[in-house]
């Protein structure tokens, strides 16, 4: 086990380790640009992105099956970016169960063992104990091409967990093949698994729901960059950039122009809305000043008021009713906004084309220029165990 | 199987193909069974002898030295170009241009047609004017396939390899680049040799593509007339002679059409079930 | 265009795929096929589409027998969940070729309009090849709208997609079946999903779709709220619906042998009526709470895995000496660690009954929106 540091980290696939790019037309794009990312030994990491974000590239950068046109990759200091994965110790998941078809469950978990030249009697006690874990052991004598594909991505999982030199283990959108109504068991077994061993674990999804769950920080990049490394909460609570916020929630984060002033008080500032004025929270950069900025909100934050309040009217487009919950979307002058409310027995009964009042709490409002966001600057707090976190609307 | 709803009209289009076929297939085919019950003396003169020629072929003692003769080829040949194939197949590139180079290159001798393959390694054999041969002699051997059955034997399997190897190797080639790169990469985790990568993964996901192999090099070199016939003409003597140049003797050259007849069914019942034998062998050993 | 369905069945093989499938869907509605994988939904799809020939059973349009009818013969338009384009031929002749068909006038008009219904105008010249995976399905489902069929049919086709893209192209997609069709009649819209959400999402009737039989045929909310059955229950929720066994017995309800729920006052009213007996049980796991509230009976549990999406919480808990399994969805981030120890809280008022065997029909619902 250690720590795995990847330091400006820029890969194009049509450019070899070392070589110069070529200028103008067949200047090569590149699928990741300047990474740098350190992950702690034992920690649960996914990373997060659309198709295409450098994710799996990445991946492979890690996993040794690609070298960087630039940058290194060192476990525990040690530069292994010219070793190949033969040698660094990890151990991958892939999207599709890879086993020995002709062999069985039990060899292939003693494979990696034997060609690491163990006793038999140390393979067998390793093999013995890791399938007990994986609840496997029924099956050890049973080819592998006749288990489920639940049970193969477990096998595979296995193979990495019987060898104890184990730097990390990485998954390539594991759950992909899964059944949609089982892909919990897995999710539990892999939590179970990080919690006994825990090793390093890099996952990479287009989930959401997948990373989330799964990892302590998840880290969200697009078109080769990281966007933002941070815990659930913060990413959710306090994205970033405009990107994290539409990404991450369902749905995404509503995002409107504005330009923002000094209020009439003192030390408060406010964001004007198209003729409309919205509080923001106290404390703000007096320096914010100006237009061009852009305001995020959750549609989980978003209050709807009853009339006649200040609020900012929007006109209810469709209502989309949930069960549980119900999607509101609306037109705020000329911009779409979302808007997420619940069914509790004093929330407003909403038809197409009536207006309603909007209110934005404060505590909720991040600022974004270009992009980034700007306001509000204080870390999220790190909620304690077993504490109750934000209560959504 | 998805069963589709049928239009009668595809029936009139598969028509003219099927009014050929027969004419050129089954009428042939069952103008065959007619024969191998008569004995013909004359073109007009038919005797019906019910499964006599059938007996005696079966008992022919030529025939039975003409089968064991083809036999001994055949798994000869597999024997030969199975390993050799695939051996080729996994050196051969992977990346680059020279994918494009290789595949042309091995392709060549299976474009050649068949009796230009006998006539070129007839006369590359031959110890006075053939490259092969006259080299062969250079070097001190005592060779000659006119005279000798070995260097016969030696000479049409070698031909016969060089000929067809490289469908094998083009077919295991295309089954190698069918396998995941997943495969390999989890394999290069696990730690595995070049051994274990080809015992574990490389050959069982070669199965399908191997039974194939199996099944057309087995019926063709059955069947093999042309080249050995071009280049040794079944002789020295009978040395090799093969089941389907016997045939034909029997039938062009003493004009024995009953025997023929029969003979030629047997040879073709024989050949559909070893076929079926290897190929529930093949599945058989897949599965186990 | 009236679309029915009756008694269809289908056997494959030995293998039933369809049993006896009685469906009438109206003229511009949007039905959603709700079903686990291999339910039976790409076969019944198949069957209206006229892909595959039903071994009973006759498929009707307004009231017109289809059954024998060839598809290209059929108004119908299929997209598949693999993203289907004519690879030779650019967006705008994949588009066109439906059209060009139909020999309808002013192609070129009509594939535009097409494009920037969907997004895709600045595509047009593409090969499908060089498109992301989500602007392929665009094209394909341009295509399909560009047959003006009178029965628009989707099989998963977002399942290929990443969830976000997933969400927009939904969203679009709805917008897009509530439009106003130019030239008249709206389409009959049927969508194949494994996703109980997308049911709710896309609105319209939810037809619940297991091994083979139709279940249940209502509105979505409807099917939401009161499924038929236990087993309805399982395919229309997600996470799944908790599902206990117990009985009724001394004016309470007693859920595996140890909780003990009294129907008194005005608790599980709707529960009131039940005679004595055993019954299965469920509640949703948005109707469980790890905090008490009026009313609610808790059970002591132990947490199994506790995961965060967005703005909520699903927590998979063991409750009970009898071990019982709960899944509890929370609105809001909160951190259980595994082997916690917490209480679930049931809510008596949202408890539905279903019989004890068989299929499990729905006895008592509470009434929703109360």
């Amino acid at each position: 086990m250690a720590e795995i540091l990847l330091r400006a980290i820029s890969h194009s696939y049509g450019v070899a380790r070392g070589a110069r790019d070529r200028a103008g037309r067949r200047a090569p794009v590149y699928a990741l640009r300047d990474v740098e990312l350190r992950w702690r030994d034992g920690g649960a990491y996914a990373l997060l992105g659309p198709s295409g974000c450098g994710k799996t590239t990445l991946l492979g950068i890690i996993s040794g099956l690609i070298r960087p046109t630039r940058g290194e990759v060192l476990y525990a200091g040690k530069d292994v970016t010219d070793l190949p994965s033969r040698g660094r110790n990890i151990a991958q998941v892939f999207q599709f169960p890879v086993v020995y078809d002709t062999m069985t469950v039990g060899q292939n978990l003693a494979f990696p063992l034997r060609n690491r030249g163990l006793a038999a009697a140390e393979i067998d006690r390793r093999v013995g104990r890791i399938a007990e874990i994986l609840e496997l052991s029924a099956v050890l004598a049973m080819r592998a091409t006749r288990l489920t594909a639940d049970q193969k991505q477990v096998l595979a999982l296995g193979r990495g967990l019987v060898r104890d030199d184990v730097a990390a283990i990485l998954f390539d959108e594991p759950l992909t093949v899964i059944d949609p109504h089982r892909k919990w068991l897995l999710r539990r077994k892999l939590k179970e698994i990080h919690k006994q061993f825990r090793h390093t674990l890099i996952y990479v999804t287009h989930d959401q729901t997948e990373a989330l769950t799964f990892a302590d920080e998840v880290v969200v990049m697009q078109t080769g960059q990281v966007l933002q490394r941070g815990t659930p909460e913060e990413l959710f609570l306090r994205p970033a950039h405009t990107y994290v916020g539409y990404f991450i929630g369902s749905p995404g984060m509503n995002v409107l122009p504005c330009e923002v002033a000094a209020g009439i008080e003192a030390g408060a500032m406010l964001a004007r809305i198209g003729a409309h004025e919205v509080a923001l929270p106290a404390g703000l950069d007096p320096a914010l000043a100006g237009p061009g900025l852009e305001l995020g909100i959750r549609p989980e934050h978003i209050a709807v008021l009853g009339e006649p309040a200040a609020g900012l009217p929007a006109v209810v487009g469709a209502v989309e009713d949930h069960g549980r919950f119900r999607i509101v979307t609306a037109r705020l002058g000329d911009r779409p906004i979302k808007i997420r409310i619940g069914h509790a027995v004093n929330a407003p009964r909403l038809a197409a084309g009536e207006v309603v009042r909007l209110g934005f709490p404060p505590e909720h409002i991040c600022l974004y220029r270009d992009g980034r966001i700007v306001a509000p600057v204080a870390p999220v707090a790190p909620i304690a165990p077993g504490a109750q976190g934000e209560v959504a609307a | 199987m998805i069963d589709k709803t049928r239009t009668n009209r595809a029936w009139l289009l598969i028509l003219p193909m099927t009014v050929l076929v027969a004419f050129s297939a089954i009428v042939p085919l069952m103008t065959v069974v007619n024969y191998s019950v008569q004995d013909i003396l004359g073109p007009n003169t038919k005797v019906y002898v019910g499964f006599e020629w059938f007996r005696k072929a079966l008992r022919d003692p030529e025939l039975h030295a003409a089968f064991l003769r083809q036999l001994l080829f055949s798994f000869s040949v597999l024997a030969i170009e199975l390993p050799l194939g695939l051996g080729i197949s996994l050196i051969m590139p992977r990346r680059g241009w020279a994918i494009s180079a290789s595949l042309v290159v091995l392709a060549l001798p299976l474009l050649i047609p068949w009796n230009v393959v006998g006539t070129i390694w007839q006369i590359f054999g031959r110890p006075d004017i053939g490259a092969g041969g006259a080299a062969l002699v250079k070097l001190g051997l005592d060779y000659n396939y006119t005279v000798n059955r070995v260097d016969a034997w030696l000479t049409v399997l070698v031909m016969d390899v060089w000929h067809w190897t490289p469908l094998v190797a083009l077919l295991c080639y295309s089954g190698l680049r069918a396998i995941p790169h997943a495969y390999y990469q989890a394999a290069a985790i696990d730690g595995a040799s070049p051994w274990s990568v080809f015992r574990y993964i490389q050959l069982p996901k070669l199965k399908n593509v191997l039974v194939i192999a199996v099944l057309l090099r087995f019926m063709d070199s059955f069947m093999i007339y042309t080249e050995p016939f071009v280049v040794t003409g079944g002789g020295p003597g009978n040395s090799t002679t093969f089941l389907s140049q016997f045939l034909t003797r029997l039938a062009v050259g003493q004009f024995d059409l009953g025997p023929a007849a029969a003979f030629s069914l047997i040879y073709f019942l024989f050949i559909l079930l070893f076929c079926y034998v290897f190929y529930t062998i093949m599945n058989r050993v897949g599965q186990g | 265009m009236t679309l029915s369905l009756e008694r269809i069945a289908r056997t494959v093989a030995g293998e039933r795929h369809l049993i006896d499938v009685d469906l009438t869907l109206g003229r511009g509605t949007i039905n959603v096929l709700l079903g686990h994988t291999g339910a039976g939904k790409t076969s019944l799809l198949r069957i209206i589409a006229g892909l595959d020939r039903p071994t009973a059973g006759a498929v009707r349009f307004d009231g017109v027998d289809v059954t024998r009818l060839p598809s290209r013969r059929r108004s119908v338009a299929l997209v598949y969940q693999q993203f289907i384009n004519y690879p030779s031929l650019t967006v705008r002749d994949n588009i066109a070729s439906p059209l060009r068909l139909a020999r309808a006038p002013d192609v070129l008009g009509r594939v535009g309009e097409l494009a920037r219904l969907l997004r895709i105008d600045d595509l047009l010249d593409r090969l499908p090849g060089e498109l992301s995976g989500g602007q392929q399905q665009r094209v394909a489902i341009a295509r399909a709208l560009a047959k003006s069929a009178d029965v628009v049919m989707f099989d998963e086709p977002l399942v290929n997609l990443d969830y976000k893209l997933r969400e927009d192209l939904r969203d679009e997609l709805r917008a897009l079946f509530g439009a106003a069709r130019p030239g008249g009649k709206p389409a009959t819209v049927i969508y194949a999903t494994t996703d109980p959400g997308e049911a709710l999402a896309l609105g319209g009737t939810t037809i619940v779709v297991h091994q083979g039989r139709v279940l249940q045929h209502a509105a979505a909310l409807e099917v939401y709220h009161r499924p038929i059955s236990a087993l309805a229950a399982g395919v229309v929720s997600d996470p799944p619906i908790n599902l206990v066994d117990g009985v009724v017995q001394g004016g309470a309800v007693e859920l595996a042998g140890e909780i003990r729920i009294p129907l008194a006052g005005r608790t599980g009213r709707h529960l009131g009526g039940l005679a004595d007996g055993p019954y299965r049980f469920g509640i949703r796991a948005s109707d469980c709470r790890l905090a008490p509230s009026e009313g609610t009976v808790g059970v002591p549990a132990r947490v199994e895995l506790s995961e965060i999406s967005g703005s909520e919480t699903f927590v998979y808990l063991r409750g009970g000496a009898a071990q019982t399994r709960f899944i509890v969805q929370q609105d809001g981030v909160f951190h259980h660690r595994l082997d916690d120890e917490l209480t679930v809280y049931l809510d008596p008022d949202r408890l539905l009954a279903f019989g004890p065997g068989g299929d499990q029909p729905l006895i008592a619902s509470y009434e929703p929106g109360v």
